[in-house]
């Protein structure tokens, strides 16, 4: 979605500059919730206000929301047709490798230390296994590494005392 | 009731999403077991639709399971849950861009973050994983069948093209077909 956000913003309608993408993408990982949303409602406050926000995010809404709604009425109809409950046997296992992608691609952008690698063992074992609140355990690490760094510095200081 | 009920979960589940929608998968899960929502194939039929349909996973997905639970209004409710945290954080943070992109509190919050979605897609691997091959629960004369070694095979195949970077549509379309073969000539 990315490069489809930088040919419109930047090259078509020139509401920003390339660079400006960047800081657009970093944004829209560093907070939370879905980052074609995020882009969208940042690209709207710069160029158009909280209007524009709000209209720039209802845009990028509204075609899934519309393709959803149809879909789901249709399903409905289907869902007891046997060829249909085949197709969708097949299509979880596919779900399966898309879902492996992701994992990769961001085990891949993380850090690759032990501070890393013990949340994410910490996070699979807490939401696969205890089935703890997914909630808790996000505000549990961001809080973590809001910490950790405090932590080894205030160790580092008592060593050299 | 439901609709308060939609409104405040897919509320709940866009402000606590960080990186992207597979990170979402774990959360819905939990959030669709808590309220009996979904069941768990339904879950992960949701998801394959929602990635072969444009748009964001998470903005499909809440339209999805409001549609299923409180019909159109159900739709309209949880999808705006899902968007309003992303919207109100981001106006914030546009109106004081320089501040969050220097603050070395968000680079440490991050840093927790980053790897706790790693474990969170781990967690919707390993559940799907199991609707997938262990449907009603591990049994050992599950590896007898012949049901458990196509699904094996869609997914090996399917991971390589996926790796390969072929389009994530044509690998559902693709499994599909072979779903329905299957399906037909082994009388699953």
């Amino acid at each position: 979605m990315i490069p489809l956000i930088q040919r419109e913003v930047c090259e078509n309608k020139k509401w920003m500059k390339e660079q400006d993408i960047l800081e657009i993408v970093a944004i829209a990982e560093s907070t939370p919730g879905p980052i074609a949303i995020n882009a969208a409602t940042f690209v709207g406050s710069r160029t158009g206000g909280s209007v524009g926000a709000a209209l720039a995010t209802l845009g990028v809404v509204l075609p899934s929301f519309l393709i959803i709604s149809l879909i789901s009425l249709v399903l409905t109809e289907f869902q007891s047709v046997r060829a249909v409950q085949y197709a969708f046997m097949g299509i979880r296992a596919a779900v399966l490798a898309l879902i492996l992608k992701a994992l990769w691609m961001m085990f891949k952008a993380s850090k690759k230390n032990g501070f890393s690698y013990f949340i994410m063992a910490a996070v699979l074992v807490l939401t696969a296994f205890v089935k703890a609140d997914a909630v808790f355990v996000i505000i549990g690490c961001g809080l973590f590494g809001l910490l950790w760094p405090l932590l080894i510095r205030k160790g580092h200081s008592d060593d050299t005392a | 009731m439901i609709l308060l009920e939609l409104f405040l979960t897919f509320m709940k589940i866009g402000a606590f999403t960080f990186g992207g929608g597979y990170s979402m998968i774990a959360m819905i899960q939990y959030e669709a077991e808590q309220h009996s929502w979904l069941s768990q194939p339904e879950l992960v039929d949701f998801v394959a639709l929602s990635e072969s349909t444009p748009g964001p996973l998470a903005v499909n997905m809440a339209t999805f399971v409001g549609m299923k639970t409180g019909g159109l209004l159900g739709a309209v409710i949880a999808t705006l849950g899902v968007v309003l945290p992303s919207f109100v954080i981001i106006l914030i943070i546009a109106k004081c861009y320089q501040r969050f992109k220097s603050s070395k509190a968000v680079d440490s919050v991050m840093s927790g973050l980053k790897p706790a979605v790693v474990g969170m897609i781990g967690a919707a691997f390993l559940s799907v994983g199991r609707t997938v091959f262990f449907p009603s629960g591990l049994q050992a004369d599950r590896f007898a069948q012949a049901s458990f070694w196509v699904f094996l095979g869609i997914f090996a195949v399917s991971a390589v093209l996926v790796f390969k970077k072929v389009n994530p549509i044509k690998i559902i379309v693709l499994s599909a077909a072979v779903g329905i073969g299957a399906g037909y000539s082994l009388d699953l």
